[in-house]
């Protein structure tokens, strides 16, 4: 990005209009991923000048303890539900998770998910660091997921949603292609970076599940809606738009919420305009058909 | 600009946790708890009856639902109190109309205060479980550890004396512990605590002075955050809870084991008239479903105790 610059040069204006429709794999129109966040907050983290971690003293007990259900109970209640309908997971990974917790981890890659980074720990933030820093973290990242898991990451969504700069830049340098931290755009796109080639990959703040009830505070049953129409309105749009749909277990997973997210899984998995597939395969996929040949 | 190095320093990055306090452990792997008659639903109601000082206190911080206008707040100090002198009726009713036991977590002001509305609960049948001296007793690290004892033991004392039984329970105000808490706890002899949420089943901690049950009571599940933060009406509350209900049994059949449906109800949110009759419909469904078991925080780790202890 051009830094200090009122806009920070990340991408092209590219109106929605005028665009060529293009097919996802098997002719299908939208392309839906399931990004589970498998985070660990620490209780009692060091302090980051730019960002306070916890809202309350440490401990945080409801802050961290809300968290650790995704540990304990909530990850296998929302990756059963997945695996039943097909909806393979695409993981925002706090990397240190694989040594914290290594069979939850072990069990998101049996079931063939795809991991990418989101940082060391969601309570280590990216503000404020050098450039060694910050690469440190991508190397360590890289090198963490490939020990625990064979996997090479791809993509990246900055820790905690904490960014400098520099960071598009350092992950494209390091061979990832895709950044899930943009939100312009419905539609893979370019962006623009001093080396590599990075594109953004649509995620979602709007239909988070955090947003959704801790933001617009919906009930289980309105979020579930909500994602519904979400989906319909994309599958419904010339072809070529993706839908993420970005979790936390410790919320979707709460036994108020999985009926009626189970729902919505029931319905897309039904209908035969979605391509339901990771943000890896979209990223290839887009690269290699629709960026190419543009 | 650059962080200083020792913020790209994990020392606790291994593997479990980065504390202390518990293990890890995922819950479908445990041992099955078995609740009695084979039900798989313990279904858990706790009421706060808490008592609002009209002087709040901001050290270590303020309680949710404390005084909110400048001095004196007539509207929140009278709000509160109507919690606990009509609403909590309302709820008796309910219970008992149900056949449902709860656990009160009590200030003890409560019971200082207000003897015959303990004796009330007591001959009912529920659990008194301690929720600290009134609404100005919060807890968080910055309170010195011989005022957090001293807070501990003033709340036990005065639960015992006014009941004949020391409770065997706790819960923080908003669940807000200090590092020293689950020892301090386990040190006044407390069994249970119940603030952290991390889990749908008891689990043990260890504490220097020795082990704590956490019996997680769901906040996410409260109808202050249901109805309060969230905003969602008491109705809204009901469907709720009952997709969670019928989640929980579908899970126990499929998994095996039983599992926890914790009710958290204040007086002064649940037991309004135009929302307690939503309450009672609610308890009326779970009363008629026969996979619920009714419990008290005690049933709960009398039960699960005997299978894990």
């Amino acid at each position: 990005m051009q830094e200090g610059a009122a806009d920070p040069g990340l991408y092209d204006y590219v109106s929605y209009r005028g665009r060529t429709p293009f097919a996802w794999p098997g002719g299908k129109k939208a392309a839906v991923w399931v990004s589970p966040n498998l985070e660990f907050y620490e209780l009692d983290p060091p302090a980051n000048p730019h960002r306070k971690s916890w809202a309350k003293p440490h401990p945080d007990v409801v802050g961290y303890s809300h968290r650790d259900h995704a540990n304990r109970v909530s990850h296998w209640r929302m990756a059963d539900v997945m695996t039943k309908y097909g909806f393979p997971g695409s993981v925002s990974l706090s990397v240190a998770l694989c040594q914290h917790h290594p069979r939850v981890v072990e069990d998101a890659n049996q079931r063939g998910w795809e991991f990418f980074s989101h940082g060391i720990y969601n309570t280590r933030y990216s503000y404020g660091m050098d450039e060694a820093q910050e690469r440190r973290i991508i190397e360590d990242s890289i090198r963490t997921v490939r020990d625990a898991t064979g996997q090479t990451i791809k993509g990246w969504l900055a820790p905690a949603l904490t960014h400098t700069p520099r960071t598009l830049d350092l992950i494209a340098e390091y061979g990832l292609t895709y950044t899930c931290d943009l939100y312009h755009d419905d539609q893979p796109m370019p962006v623009n970076t001093a080396s590599g080639r990075l594109i953004s990959m649509p995620y979602s703040l709007e239909v988070n599940d955090h947003y959704g009830f801790f933001v617009y505070n919906m009930s289980p049953r309105d979020y579930a809606d909500t994602l519904i129409r979400q989906y319909e309105r994309l599958a419904a749009e010339p072809s070529g738009t993706v839908m993420c749909i970005p979790l936390h277990s410790y919320l979707i997973g709460q036994p108020h919420r999985i009926g009626p997210f189970e729902g919505v899984l029931r319905h897309i998995a039904a209908d035969d305009r979605a391509w339901i597939t990771r943000s890896g395969d979209i990223a290839d996929h887009w690269i290699a058909n629709v960026g190419d040949a543009a | 600009m650059s962080l200083d190095p020792a913020y790209l320093e994990y020392p606790r990055r291994r593997e479990g946790y980065d504390h202390d306090l518990y293990t890890w452990s995922p819950m479908r792997e445990r041992p099955r708890v078995a609740w009695p008659e084979g039900k798989p639903l313990a279904v858990w109601p706790v009421v706060s009856l808490e008592w609002f000082p009209i002087t709040p206190c901001d050290t270590p911080f303020r309680a949710p639902g404390h005084m909110q206008t400048a001095y004196p707040d007539y509207r929140h100090y009278t709000s509160r109190e109507y919690g606990s002198r009509v609403g909590v009726y309302r709820l008796l009713d309910a219970f008992a109309k149900a056949g449902a036991k709860a656990s009160f977590a009590t200030n003890a002001a409560i019971a200082e205060r207000y003897p015959s509305l303990i004796a009330d609960v007591i001959a009912a049948g529920h659990e008194i479980i301690a929720h600290s001296t009134d609404m100005n007793g919060t807890i968080a690290s910055g309170l010195p550890e011989d005022e957090e004892r001293a807070l501990i033991a003033r709340s036990l004392d005065a639960l015992e004396k006014a009941t004949g039984t020391r409770p065997r329970g706790w819960h923080s105000i908003a669940r807000s512990q200090s590092f020293a808490t689950p020892r301090l706890l386990a040190e006044a002899g407390v069994a249970y605590c119940c603030d952290w949420v991390n889990d749908e089943l008891p689990y043990v901690m260890t504490t220097e002075a020795g082990e704590l049950i956490n019996i997680p009571l769901n906040h996410e599940l409260s109808d202050r955050q249901i109805i309060t933060v969230q905003q969602h009406s008491a109705d809204s509350y009901v469907e709720q809870m009952l997709d969670a209900a019928h989640w929980l049994t579908a899970e126990a059949a499929r998994e095996g084991g039983g599992r926890m449906l914790p009710l958290q109800l204040t007086p002064y949110i649940m037991a309004l008239p135009y929302r307690i009759g939503s309450l009672e419909a609610l308890l009326t469904k779970l009363a008629e479903r026969p996979d619920t078991w009714f419990a008290t925080g005690a049933d709960i780790l009398d039960v699960w105790g005997a299978a894990h202890g």
